[in-house]
């Protein structure tokens, strides 16, 4: 889609501004995630409170994010295009800060697990290398507005799923073979319950990108009739 | 820290909370996808191939659109688009200028207005017009609201006295001039004056108001009273205005139609223009990237 820019350039300033704000908060999600993976797999205490310490970066940079697109909201009522960035931009820098208060809970899940005497299970990592992909193709699809890419995460959400089932069951496993290490499990549990509604929260942004691109709300229908109706109308766009 | 995970996670066999919801709904229309179809269901008036021209220049090419009975249709466009131009049309103000004509065919409840055989003045009694600097006559308050009334004839003084009442009301300007009906109308303020025109337009019970920027020469005051006005008359009157303020089309109006260079490029609900228009040029105009 060729953008004209504004008549009035400070606008085009702003919506510029909002959109390296986004996804400046994606990248510090972003390195949250890895880092309480990290901290989690390397038993690294340090790392795991640097990570809780730097959300305070994530929650400002929200409260930056919501302020200019309140000033964006009154000073420019903004319409179209515009207007579809600036309601899918309220509800990206949503899911990315809940994003970042899960990666937290993971990284106090990995300071807490250290008591137990239990250590972390291999397939998390996977999983969370999963999910990362997950999270970081969702920001390069709202970054280039790359509605097909957007599909793809959408769509991949339910290996995530799976992986999540699979962990599940394996950490029920050991709990019933080792109940001493019971609490432990519980973190474990509850850390690939965290990086499942990561997983999620990629999802939902890559939803907004559909909106904000095509006008077309996804959420609450069935993705793959919805991803055969946008196909079909790019096919007609062309 | 809002999200710190609860301990309280029942172990189950099977890990909570990820099933898809049962009978997650189709896309079938209607639903937010599809937004192809006309919306007019119900036509007061239907625009068929309306070409304008005001000598040898084509001003309007080719309109085709339907206005909507008991709703407000907003027209926008920069200027020079033929908005104004279209929306003359509808009650032949066009015939009182040499080299000005039409064709086409402008359908009011199925009857083509453009033909000659249809008395401009009658058609002039159905379908008002507010203009965008307000025009009172030179004389009363009273004697301004009366004149399309007492051109049609046939009403007693009181009858009359009562018509101008209920068109003041309807304007919402009998309470401010109740009192001073006996005044020039030139002498109210620029507010009271397009309301003074409005009550004029109205008192002869019209079908179809247009009304040609009516808010511009006004402030925001007396600009959000003419809007309340209109919003009134839904139901009532079938309305259409053309306006350079696309917050004043979102806030007024049900059906929005873009024009440019003579064309109709967009028509559609209001709601769905604004938010979802499906033309770039429509886009470029309402998000302010044009020109």
């Amino acid at each position: 889609m060729a953008t004209k820019a504004h008549t009035m350039r400070r606008f085009d300033d702003e919506l510029s501004e909002l959109k390296a704000k986004v996804l400046s908060l994606g990248g510090l999600v972003e390195k949250a995630i890895a880092g309480s993976t990290q901290a989690l797999m390397a038993a690294d205490a340090r790392l795991a409170e640097q990570t809780i310490e730097r959300d305070a970066a994530v929650n400002a940079l929200e409260v930056q994010c919501d302020e200019l697109i309140r000033r964006i909201l009154v000073l420019r009522q903004p319409a179209a295009r515009d207007l579809r960035f600036i309601l899918s931009s309220v509800k990206v820098v949503t899911d990315l800060e809940r994003m970042g208060d899960l990666a937290v809970g993971i990284a106090e899940g990995s300071l807490r697990l250290q008591g137990t005497g239990v250590q972390p299970i291999r397939a998390l990592s996977n999983m969370s290398e999963a999910v990362q992909a997950q999270v970081s193709r969702a920001l390069d699809a709202l970054s280039r507005g790359d509605i097909d890419l957007a599909i793809q995460v959408i769509e991949h959400d339910a290996t995530i799923d799976e992986m999540y089932h699979s962990l599940y069951r394996e950490i029920l496993t050991y709990m019933l073979e080792t109940p001493p290490g019971i609490s432990g499990y519980i973190i474990l549990s509850n850390i690939s319950k965290n990086l499942e509604r990561i997983g999620d929260h990629a999802t939902n942004i890559c939803e907004m990108i559909i909106y904000m691109i095509r006008g077309h709300d996804i959420r609450h229908v069935d993705h793959e009739a919805a991803a055969a109706l946008l196909k079909e109308e790019e096919a007609r766009h062309h | 820290m809002r999200t710190r995970q609860s301990n309280r996670q029942p172990v189950t066999d099977e890990p909570p909370m990820i099933q898809e919801p049962p009978g997650k709904p189709r896309l079938e229309p209607p639903s937010p996808m599809v937004q192809e179809a006309e919306p007019v269901a119900d036509a007061k008036i239907s625009v068929r191939g309306l070409n304008f021209y005001y000598d040898e220049k084509q001003a309007l090419t080719d309109n085709t659109l339907d206005i909507a009975r008991g709703r407000v249709t907003a027209f926008i466009g920069p200027s020079g688009c033929g908005k104004s131009t279209h929306i003359r049309t509808y009650n032949r103000m066009f015939e009182l200028y040499k080299g000005q004509r039409a064709t086409g065919e402008i359908l009011m409840d199925g009857v083509n207005i453009l033909d000659p055989a249809i008395p401009a003045l009658s058609l002039r009694h159905r379908i008002g017009m507010i203009f965008q600097k307000p025009t009172p006559f030179p004389m009363t308050v009273f004697d301004n609201v009366a004149y399309g009334v007492r051109l049609r004839g046939g009403m007693s003084r009181s009858e009359l006295e009562g018509r101008v009442e209920e068109a003041l009301r309807g304007a919402a300007l009998w309470d401010e001039v109740k009192d001073m009906l006996g005044q020039q109308g030139t002498q109210l303020s620029g507010g009271q004056q397009q309301r003074l025109c409005i009550a004029r337009a109205i008192a002869v019970e019209p079908e179809v108001l247009l009304m040609d920027e009516p808010c511009s020469a006004l402030d925001p005051i007396a600009t959000g009273k003419i809007e309340e006005l209109i919003d009134e008359f839904r139901g009532r009157f079938t309305v259409v205005i053309v306006t350079h303020n696309m917050q004043q089309a979102g806030r007024v109006s049900d059906y929005t139609a873009f024009f440019y260079l003579g064309r109709l490029v967009e028509f559609g609900e209001t709601e769905t223009l604004f938010t979802t228009p499906r033309n770039e040029q429509t886009e470029a105009y309402i998000t302010g990237r044009f020109g």
